[in-house]
């Protein structure tokens, strides 16, 4: 008798899942920022060794993930939504893990300091950027409802309100770097330039995380837009 | 043992095989939708499948029949020489069966009714001649394959966009497939029961005015809907699934009406398919019986006990493994979506079934799943295994002709 089945084979493997599994991998790797910068404000390398090498594994888990992805979905797939926009969801959302890998592995690399006076503000800012990692997540677990629904009606409501959510704490977030960067300008001269340069650099960065989470909810916005 | 008898025993005996053949592995299409969605378990599935199997080809697969058993081919010219339509009828089974038993082995998507109106043509143009075969009668057959997957997906598309704009787009899902599932039902019950009645009765020697007609078709769909109510209203809300997925209950509702459309799909698959496997042994006994190549003559109903049983037979020894691992690959179907693929798919097949066209019934399903999946219903469809499925008859039709070619000469060497 024959294993391979042709109806069987009609139906191919949905990617909902593995994109939701994906978001869930990235955000728990930006997840373990917060401990991360824990770590460095307490001048603990020791720990903050441990959260960086946590977030590598995870960021490589979630390359490995996004590989997987685009491996199963073939140009002749034909799926409710556009093959390009889904691509270009697991591609924002992997770009969230990379960036806390690059946060984690500049920090590390030059051993930086924090300023005490900033630090309460740094931590806050990387934990309202995380929120945002968060909010994403949650709106990208609402697809499996989404395609359930056929795109329309009232989960499309309930989507658009958590991407509007999204949009908030992004918004938090740059109200949040505002203030930090003005701090630091204040600092600045008492401060080695290189270092500040850094620093700036990690506020951007961090701030990118957030960007990148915001950016998911627009990919999920553009697929309802159909 | 004369010559007749025979014919009858070889005939029923190569007619048995094709429709075990069918009950193997071509049930199992019509199946695995509904326990692939988990509407059904393995063991309900094997016998929604035998029971609804059984009474599709019993009282509704007459029509289809009499196509294959005097449609294709022109008897009128062989009436002096009745032996060669014999012969080519036992042929067209012998090779439509070796070729499905080849197909399903290496996997290929074959269906049963392409080998054997491939095969029928075969044997006719070349054991025969040209002039043999009805070829106006052929078009229209080849036309309905290419026409019914497209009624089917149209139909898929209207019935699961209702269904989006019905219940699942709505603020009480659940609330609202409680109230309009039982009118899926009633729907499925109501057409299939109405062209049953309209086409295919009259093989079992009943026949009904039009308002009985309407009227009985009325009672069964009401039957049915209130029986699946009565089910709907047990399921209880599992918050815990729920959560998980906010449309897990209502799927559950859609459940019930997957089992609805289950029987439909296995009536209507009975009632297109067994004709493929008895056709031709009607043929040779109605000729074997009077000894003349008789046009007039229904198909006698042992015949069409005899392709019911047989499907059954074949689903009870191989079906049911084919169906679980037809099943176990169509995971990401939900009910919600396989109804509607089922109902349109039906539908369609029980309709070409009264007009007596012998159509794919695996193609006419995979055009509904693509209605469904226009209406941005399936997740993930593969077009090009779709495009193979499509294609497959191109192939299928000379390999059966072939085939066919080759038996008729060398029964006719032996017999003749």
């Amino acid at each position: 008798m024959a294993t391979k089945n042709m109806l069987a084979s009609v139906f191919g493997r949905s990617p909902v899942r593995p994109l939701q599994q994906h978001m869930g991998k990235v955000a728990a790797c930006a997840n373990e920022l917060g401990s991360f910068f824990e770590a460095v404000s307490a001048g603990d390398w020791a720990k903050a060794d441990e959260a960086r090498s946590r977030v590598k594994l995870l960021e490589d888990e979630a390359d490995a993930m996004k590989t997987e992805i685009r491996l199963n979905l073939p140009k002749s797939l034909f799926m409710p939504v556009a093959r390009a926009d889904l691509l270009d969801l697991v591609r924002v959302q992997d770009k969230i893990a990379n960036k806390a890998k690059d946060i984690t592995g500049l920090m590390k690399g030059r051993k930086m300091v924090l300023p005490e006076s900033l630090r309460d503000l740094f931590n806050s800012y990387v934990a309202q950027s995380v929120a945002a990692v968060h909010q994403a997540d949650k709106t990208v677990n609402e697809l499996d409802e989404l395609f359930e629904s056929g795109f329309g009606g009232k989960e499309a409501d309930i989507v658009e309100g958590m991407i509007r959510e999204l949009d908030a704490v992004e918004k938090e977030t740059d109200k949040l770097q505002v203030e930090l960067r003005r701090k630091l300008f204040e600092l600045e001269d008492t401060l080695k330039p290189v270092d500040v340069m850094f620093l700036y650099r990690i506020i951007d960065w961090i701030g990118d995380v957030a960007d990148h989470a915001q950016r998911v909810g627009a990919r999920l916005h553009l697929l309802l837009a159909r | 043992m004369d010559q007749a008898t025979l014919y009858i025993i070889l005939a029923a005996a190569f007619g048995l095989f094709m429709a075990w053949g069918i009950g193997a592995n071509d049930v199992a299409n019509a199946m695995a939708t509904s326990v692939g969605s988990k509407a059904l378990t393995l063991k309900q599935a094997v016998v929604v499948a035998a029971v609804f199997e059984f009474a599709g080809a019993v009282l509704a697969g007459g029509e289809v029949t009499s196509t294959i058993r005097k449609g294709i081919v022109d008897a009128g010219l062989l009436s002096d020489t009745p032996e060669k339509l014999v012969f080519g009828m036992l042929s067209a089974l012998l090779a439509a069966g070796l070729w499905l038993l080849i197909a399903s082995r290496k996997g290929w998507p074959v269906s049963t009714t392409h080998s054997i109106v491939g095969a029928i043509v075969g044997f006719a143009a070349v054991g025969i001649g040209m002039d043999a075969v009805q070829w106006d009668k052929v078009g229209a057959i080849v036309g309905s394959w290419i026409v019914t997957p497209l009624i089917a997906g149209m139909i898929a598309y209207v019935i699961f966009t209702s269904v989006q704009k019905l219940i699942l787009e709505r603020d009480d899902p659940l609330a609202r497939a409680r109230r309009y599932v039982p009118m899926y039902m009633f729907l499925a019950g109501f057409t299939i029961t109405l062209v049953t009645i309209f086409k295919g009765l009259k093989h079992v020697g009943i026949r009904l005015e039009t308002a009985e007609a309407y009227g009985a078709a009325i009672a069964v769909g009401i039957v049915i809907a209130l029986v699946g109510k009565y089910f709907i209203s047990k399921i209880e809300v599992d918050e815990e699934a729920n959560r998980e997925f906010h449309f897990a209950t209502v799927e559950r509702v859609f459940g019930v009406l997957m089992v609805v459309t289950a029987c439909a799909m296995a009536f209507a698959h009975g009632s297109n398919d067994v004709a493929n496997a008895i056709g031709p042994v009607a043929a040779v006994v109605s000729i074997a019986q009077s000894g003349l190549v008789d046009q007039k003559a229904t198909v006698s109903i042992w015949i069409l006990l005899l392709g019911g049983g047989g499907i059954v037979v074949g689903l009870a020894t191989f079906g049911r493994h084919v169906i679980r691992t037809v099943g176990e690959g169509i995971t990401h179907l939900t009910p919600s979506r396989g109804f509607a693929a089922e109902l349109a798919a039906a539908t369609t097949i029980v309709v070409a079934s009264g007009t007596g066209m012998p159509i794919s019934t695996t193609q006419t399903l995979v055009g509904a799943v693509l209605g469904v999946g226009l209406a941005r219903g399936i997740a993930a469809i593969n077009l090009s295994v779709v495009r193979n499925i499509f294609m497959s008859w191109v192939i299928t039709v000379p390999a059966g002709a072939v085939l066919a070619v080759i038996f008729f000469f060398i029964l006719n060497a032996i017999l003749g």
